[in-house]
């Protein structure tokens, strides 16, 4: 008896199935459908959430001030320290010249401020560093070692004239906790989801092969082997996996494209297309790979329960 | 060629269905086994193919006691076993030809004698002309047909009918148990469960009588005597 003959008999057994119960393929089908839907978005809400999250940390910083009369060796100096430390992300350099011209351009409408910075003779602002950390939590650490310089007596810490951080330590704080809480809430509800949906779709699955328990019955006592029986319903399952997949993978296009905008509008950055259009490897991957196990392994654990040999 | 040694079965509602049966069959007899509905015939049966285990006694086919079997020795013992039942069971999703080929292939047979032996077989039972319906759409003395063609196509040793005909009308019943004489003048060894009084005493067979999970006759020419 050859193996392959009996793969071939059991692919073919299974394609059977699929379509000869053609109704309870077409609602296993549906509610799989629906699974890696609520899968597909959750990756999605995962993404957006993240493009969101990145957004809002880039919206904090650290600002170094100096002296009027620190000189550009100095500033360089303090530069090149703070980008050898692990925590920093970017170090941006604002002259004198720019700090005042963004200064005029903020005040163009103030005209007692404007009138005030032309009777001066010298430009009154300092030049600055502009800092910022790869995670929101460690801008604490950045200040800390900052003002380590600056008490230290170096020529180069005694150059900075101030640190701005901790002015808005509450804010980035508070900013801190939201980030971690809706990480750790949109990571919960997704597990949440998933499991729920998996569960249904498993669910579906083994009540489709409880309409069969008299046949797999049979099948036992006909003297088949468990591969025998099993194959041909994992093989249905798979199917209704592939299928369920490839109509979710299709759907996505025109979704992403009509939601992108509203999306947009809502979240900033986040573009629902550009992520589907340039994940779709993960996507179809993470889609296909979801699906097809879940097909087989649901059909794998309902038959287990009929098999008594 | 089959035999009970000191067979007892309590299920676990501690309900003695088979109460110390010894029992003897050797090759190509027809033996009736009679009794009330709950006198234990579909038991006794049942534990000649493993679907039930004793609680106590050995059950021997061959000279091997079932119970030594490893899972593909009794895969295999099962091939060499036709079954039919009362509810058909047949494969209802599958075409009358497809039920009987799964047969052949899970004895492993190759798809040339396949395309041979199931026509063949389907003439043998009179139900050539169905080969590509469903069992729902055949009627029950046909849906038997269909089972005893299934049972048989491997060329058992022994073929096991537990109430064949209970569901049938008498012009069925007739020809599934002349089907069955056919089968066992071919050398089939055949066990007929039944409380069916007219087909015992037509066929003038062994007649082995239980009630209440024991074995009260063993009549080699008998009637059907409850
Ligand atoms: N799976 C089971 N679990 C518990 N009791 C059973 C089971 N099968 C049969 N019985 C009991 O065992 C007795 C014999 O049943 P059975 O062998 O089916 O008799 P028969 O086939 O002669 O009608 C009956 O009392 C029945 O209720
Ligand atoms: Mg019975």
């Amino acid at each position: 008896m050859s193996l392959w003959l009996n793969i071939k008999r059991v692919a073919r057994y299974g394609l059977i199935g699929f379509i000869r119960n053609g109704f309870v393929s077409l609602a296993a089908i549906s509610i799989m459908t629906l699974t890696l839907f609520v899968i597909s978005g959750l990756m999605i809400f995962g993404s957006a959430l993240n493009a969101t999250l990145v957004q809002l940390t880039q919206k904090v910083d650290v600002k170094v001030y100096f002296t009027t009369n620190s000189t550009d060796a100095e500033i360089t100096d303090v530069q090149k320290m703070l980008e050898s430390l692990p925590e920093v992300a970017s170090v941006s350099f604002m002259s004198r010249d720019d700090a005042l011209a963004q200064f005029r351009e903020r005040h163009k409408n103030d005209q007692l401020t404007i009138q005030a910075l032309d009777e001066l003779k010298d430009n009154p602002l300092g030049a600055s560093l502009e800092v910022r950390a790869k995670q929101t939590s460690q801008y604490e650490a950045i200040a800390k070692f900052l003002s380590t310089q600056q008490s230290s007596g170096t020529i180069a810490g005694s150059s900075i004239d101030k640190v701005n951080f901790y002015q808005n330590k509450t804010a980035i704080d508070r900013l801190t906790n939201i980030i971690d809480t809706t990480r750790r809430l949109g990571t919960i509800v997704s597990i949440i989801m998933g499991l729920a949906s998996l569960l249904i779709a498993f669910n579906t699955i083994r009540l489709a092969i409880y309409t069969s328990r008299d046949e797999i019955g049979v099948m036992n006592i006909v003297g088949a082997s468990r591969w025998y029986v099993r194959g041909p319903f994992m093989i249905t399952g798979i199917l209704y996996g592939f299928v369920s997949g490839l109509i979710v993978l299709i759907l996505l296009y025109p979704i992403t494209l009509y939601i992108s905008a509203p999306l947009q509008r809502f979240l900033g950055t986040f573009n629902a297309f550009a992520y589907y259009a340039g994940s779709f490897p993960i996507i179809f991957f993470v889609i296909m790979a979801s699906g097809i196990a879940l097909g087989a392994l649901s059909s794998y654990l309902a038959v287990r329960r009929y098999l008594h040999t | 060629m089959i035999h009970y040694d000191k067979v007892t079965k309590v299920y676990n509602g501690g309900q003695h269905a088979v109460e110390d049966i010894t029992l003897s069959i050797e090759p190509g007899e027809f033996v009736f086994i009679v009794g009330h509905s709950g006198a234990g015939k579909t038991t006794l049966l049942k534990m000649l193919f493993a679907e039930v285990i004793p609680t106590s006694g050995l059950v021997y086919f061959n000279s091997r006691s079932i119970n030594d079997l490893s899972n593909s020795e009794l895969l295999k013992m099962r091939r060499n076993i036709g079954t039919i039942f009362q509810d058909f069971r047949l494969l209802p999703t599958k075409t009358i030809y497809e039920n009987i080929a799964f047969a052949l292939e899970v004895a492993g047979k190759g798809d040339d004698d396949i395309k041979a032996d199931v026509p063949h077989v389907l003439e043998l039972v009179g139900l050539a002309d169905k080969m590509w319906s469903f069992p729902l759409e055949l009627s029950g003395g046909e849906q038997q047909r269909v089972a005893i063609a299934r049972a048989i196509v491997n060329q058992p040793a022994v073929l096991i009918a537990d109430e064949p005909t209970g569901n049938l009308d008498p012009i069925n019943t007739h020809d599934v148990v002349e089907i069955l004489k056919k089968i066992n003048n071919l050398g089939t060894t055949v066990l007929l469960a039944t409380h069916n009084r007219s087909i015992v005493d037509s066929v003038g067979k062994r007649v082995v009588t239980m009630d209440q999970g024991r074995l009260i006759r063993d009549d080699r020419e008998g009637k059907y005597t409850l």
